[in-house]
């Protein structure tokens, strides 16, 4: 960014014949620092693959606290930022359910962690979590990000969005990060089960083929400053 | 030796030096004008392949004098490459969506104010719940801008050709005209947007 701006009045004396020229000129500078911005706010937020997630104290819908460091026996984790209300997350519940049923046992439990402030979002607050767990029946620990000192660390955008996470002997390795599959709306229409694909990997032994996807959510709700 | 021989030497290699100098900002600038063009988003190129007659809605809902179309995302393209003069404001959202809703007055108001402004509001709402949700919705808020909606299952292969950097939340903005583009994961208050769309007026 910086040569540019330095050859920029070069470019300006030379290229100063057609007026129309050097507004354009101008504007391109313009559009150059707004996508740098923005490039450097996604690169220091949020965690990429490889990356050590940070463990956490987050109070689960059964009042106690929960940690990673809880779990003795996992071989590493299905971390998912959902919530109560968002569409996409209750079109996703099911799944996630399914999902830690056939992992938990085989060492990647799910850890479910509502992210928004319910002060923004009424019905994502812990005692309507506490309900939407029990109606569902969430086998899984339900956790409250109070405060949302986690997400931000983790990088969610939206819900829902997963972490898996690889215990390693350096801490617990950020595997795949995004979508549950390619199929939001319509679970008998999916195709790939990109969680699935990861956590299968990584029992075998190796690095998921698919390690970063995305999918429409729902922002993560905070209140604004 | 004749001091008006010496002033002529002098002048002489003043224009020589001048002359090459001159050459070296002409190269510098010649090539900074390519790398600046280098840096521009393509997509520019694209805006002839995407013509609105092409577009083919594989649905349409009509329910109370309300018509909206259902789009896949190779057919909602011309929506969000249109090739005219105006400054061109595309806003993904939907109505469960409480952040989208909250800026929805801010994209009205601007559509309202600005004449040169082309809205399109594309709705990532569930296609069985338009005419239960999405319509009444536009009747209720008097929506002015055009509504239509995006239902494509594999969101992993299309959000990144609306924008690489997209993670998928919304609300999501493209504000683009013939000279720029530029994509917005995030909220705007009307001063916010009116600020931005400013900065593509000429």
């Amino acid at each position: 960014m910086k040569q540019i701006k330095l050859i920029l009045p070069l470019f300006l004396i030379a290229c100063s014949g057609p007026a129309e020229t050097e507004e354009e000129t101008v504007e391109v500078d313009s559009v150059e620092t707004t996508i740098n911005e923005e490039d450097i706010v996604l690169a220091e937020s949020g965690y990429s693959v490889g990356d050590m997630a940070t463990d956490f104290s987050l109070k689960n819908i059964d009042d106690q606290m929960v940690s990673l460091s809880d779990y003795d026996e996992a071989k590493g984790f299905i971390v998912i930022f959902t919530c109560n209300h968002c569409p996409f997350s209750v079109a996703y519940e099911d799944r996630i359910i399914a999902l830690d049923k056939k992992y938990k046992e085989q060492g990647y439990p799910v850890i479910a962690i509502n992210p928004n402030d319910p002060e923004v979002n009424p019905d994502d607050s812990f005692e309507l979590m506490k309900e939407r767990a029990s109606e569902k029946g969430f086998t899984f620990p339900y956790l409250f990000d109070e405060g949302q000192e986690i997400y931000p660390q983790y990088g969610a955008t939206k819900t829902p969005h997963v972490y898996i996470l690889e215990k390693t002997d350096a801490g617990n390795r950020v595997a795949y990060i995004g979508a549950i599959d390619d199929n939001s709306k319509e679970p008998e229409n999916v195709t790939e089960k990109y969680v699935e694909n990861a956590v299968d990997a990584l029992l075998n032994g190796n690095q998921p083929e698919v390690t970063e996807t995305v999918a429409i959510g729902c922002s993560i709700k905070f209140k604004e400053g | 030796m004749d001091p008006f021989f010496v002033w002529l030497l002098f002048q002489y290699f003043y224009l020589l030096m001048v002359k090459t100098l001159s050459s070296i900002l002409v190269i510098v600038a010649v090539l900074s004008c390519t790398e600046q063009n280098e840096n521009i988003p393509d997509e520019k190129e694209n805006v002839e392949v995407f013509e609105e007659t092409e577009t083919q809605p594989s649905k349409v809902v009509e329910q109370d004098n309300i018509s909206i179309e259902v789009y896949d995302f190779e057919n909602i393209q011309p929506f969000i490459y249109k090739n005219n003069d105006r400054i061109n404001v595309v806003n993904f959202w939907a109505t469960w969506c409480v952040p989208c809703i909250q800026e929805l007055p801010a994209f009205e108001k601007l559509k309202a104010e600005n004449p040169e402004v082309d809205m399109t509001l594309i709705s990532m709402d569930f296609t069985q719940n338009i005419e239960s949700d999405l319509i009444p919705f536009i009747i209720k808020n008097n929506i002015q801008s055009d509504v239509v909606v995006l239902d494509d299952p594999d969101a992993n292969s299309w959000i990144p050709k609306v924008d690489e950097n997209w993670s998928g939340a919304i609300p999501a903005t493209i504000i683009y005209n013939k000279d720029k583009r530029v994509f917005y994961e995030r909220s705007f208050t009307y001063e916010e947007l009116a600020k931005e769309v400013q900065t593509f007026k000429k």
